[in-house]
């Protein structure tokens, strides 16, 4: 969406709100980027890149630098969380997290990430938020609006 | 929000030192995640604190780009760089990135050797036991049933809560570096007893009594119940802490499990009833014949040339009794001069193995016995490595992927007998 669009779109009524328990305090605005494949730390994503390197994610060589990333859930090596930091360390790291099953990596992760991050919601984001949707992640609040991109 | 004891209070306000408050401040923040309700104390941490490679050292230069700074930095994750006392805890460091000596035949660098040294002197100045291996319970490391512990490494995390009755959650760097320094982890997950109750059964039909076998019904277990926990019963017989090792680790790959009940085996599963302690139970999966063979094949799908190059052995790393077996087995002979063998260990299992000789009887057949790492973790293979024949379903779950190489499983005398002729001649029996 562009910024322009992103603007527009932001006055207006969103689409949908689903509302969470916050991991990991704050508010941000930006771009969701969804995936059905819970997703691998060490092994499963670039640090240097911020892209999904696990061969057969389907989102092998996207990058989540600066989006909303929505996925199930984290698998894995126990090097999860370290990989994400040093996502946070070379600029590439995502803008917010929203995932569904809690576990010691995804916490972790998102801990030191320090971005925005919610789980247990009253509805599937997976089943809602499309890639491209516009997002105002509210983590204090325990809310997400989103808003379907301008045609 | 967590709830704090007045020594944890005590530990938030600075009493204990700066670090300690750093390390509070960042395990509330990962309570409050998890929403975890209070801590458990614990006294046995394995991690990988403080450890980082010059790259990342670098974005920490204007602190010093020492080991002060990135253990304050990123394993704390704090917002200033303060001094770090010797660990409270026992603490142990978990495998590393290259062998001490044999470091110039794994490919690495001069400086990247450097690196790697006074790291681990800084790392022993900590009070940091130098275990450097993934299998921390053969290396001077051993919990008891229902000891809380932090440990990070998938296949010792399983191996802690299934086999031993131990309980850790997968825990992560900076969780274990601020346990070391505040002998407190969340009390969430494996450290509850309603959290080890088993979810799914799995009912093994055909024999599984040696460790090849333990190795692929555990990438199977793993594939079918991804994260949850298994409850397996059947025809699965003569356990030994090499076949639960192998089991565990190709568990912990093909799925991320992270605790497993073996009924009449694993001490929190005297019967099935207990396995599951009244939980709802879910599916059933059955291994069986076919099951078996689909297995084999999956593992073995990233292998084409025969012609192998390399053999890796010690994924996890091996026991003395699983390089007394491989130097048995090599005895004699030579490694092809077209292939290459490496078998990786901790350092106290090293020091066994060659006042038993073994290590010398590897090194005239053309073999290395190498210490805390591994090819995966190294990233370290023989030059010009094309396909690479291993007998840990771990391993050729990473190693192919990792390194874009093929990867051949089998037993242990299939991997020997491709090292000594440089031909893969494994098949399923």
């Amino acid at each position: 969406m562009s910024g322009a669009a992103m603007a527009q779109a932001r006055g207006q009524t969103p689409d949908y709100i689903i509302r969470g328990r916050c991991v990991v305090p704050g508010c941000v605005e930006g771009e969701a980027l969804v995936t059905r494949d819970t997703i691998s730390g060490w092994g499963g994503v670039s640090p240097m890149t911020g892209k999904i390197i696990e061969s057969r994610h389907e989102l092998n060589g996207v990058s989540f630098a600066g989006k909303v990333l929505v996925f199930p859930g984290a698998k894995g090596s126990s090097g999860w969380s370290s990989i994400f930091h040093m996502t946070r360390l070379a600029g590439t790291a995502p803008l917010a997290l929203l995932f569904n099953v809690m576990t010691t990596k995804a916490a972790l992760g998102a801990v030191v990430l320090r971005v925005p991050t919610l789980t247990d919601f009253d509805r599937d984001p997976l089943e809602i938020i499309r890639s491209g949707d516009l997002l105002r992640v509210d983590a204090t609040q325990g809310q997400i609006s989103g808003w379907r991109p301008m045609a | 929000m967590v709830k704090l004891t007045g020594r944890e209070e005590a530990m938030l306000a600075g009493e204990e030192g700066a670090a300690v408050q750093k390390a509070m401040e960042l395990l509330i923040r990962y309570a409050d995640a998890l929403g975890a309700e209070d801590f458990v104390e614990t006294n046995n941490v394995a991690g990988v604190p403080g450890s980082a490679p010059p790259w990342i050292k670098q974005y920490y230069a204007a602190d010093g780009g020492d080991y002060r700074a990135v253990f304050s930095r990123f394993d704390l994750d704090a917002d200033e760089v303060v001094d770090i006392p010797r660990m409270n805890a026992f603490s142990c460091h978990l495998q590393g990135g290259m062998d001490p000596m044999l470091w110039r035949e794994q490919g690495m660098s001069e400086a990247a050797f450097d690196n790697f040294r006074s790291d681990e002197q800084q790392v022993a100045e900590h009070g940091i036991q130098l275990l450097k291996t993934c299998t921390p319970y053969l290396a001077g490391n051993v919990p008891v049933m229902g000891e809380h512990c932090a440990w990070m490494e998938s296949s010792a995390v399983i191996f802690c809560n299934s086999v031993i009755g131990g309980r850790t959650n997968c825990e992560g760097r900076e969780s274990t570096s601020a346990a070391m320094l505040a002998r407190r982890i969340p009390n969430w997950g494996f450290h509850r007893d309603e959290y080890r109750k088993g979810q799914h059964s799995v009912n093994v039909a055909v024999p599984v009594d040696d460790v090849f076998e333990w190795g692929m019904l555990g990438y199977f277990v793993g594939g079918e119940v991804q994260d949850t926990i298994p409850v397996i019963e059947g025809a699965i017989a003569a356990p030994s802490l090499i076949r639960h090792k192998h089991f565990g680790a190709a568990a912990a790959s093909s799925g991320g499990v992270e605790m497993y009940h073996m009924v009449g085996i694993t001490p929190e599963a005297p019967g099935v009833e207990a396995a599951f302690g009244g939980a709802r139970r879910g599916e059933t999966f059955r291994y069986d014949a076919a099951a078996r063979r689909r297995t084999y094949e999956t593992l073995n799908s990233v292998g084409q040339c025969e012609d192998v190059d390399y053999v890796m052995l010690g994924c996890p790393h091996y026991s003395i009794e699983q390089i007394a077996h491989a130097a048995s087995l090599i005895e004699g002979r030579k490694v092809h001069s077209n292939s290459a063998l490496w078998i990786f260990t901790s350092r106290s299992v090293k020091a066994l193995a060659d006042a038993n000789g073994h290590t010398e009887t590897l090194r005239k057949a053309g073999a290395l016995l190498m210490t805390d790492t591994c090819s995966a973790i190294s990233q370290a293979v023989p030059e010009g490595t094309r396909v690479a024949a291993l007998d840990s379903a771990k391993q050729v779950h990473y190693l192919p992927a990792m390194m874009g190489i093929e990867g051949w499983y089998g037993t242990t005398a299939d991997c020997i007998d491709a090292a000594c002729s440089g031909k893969w001649r494994g098949r399923l029996a």
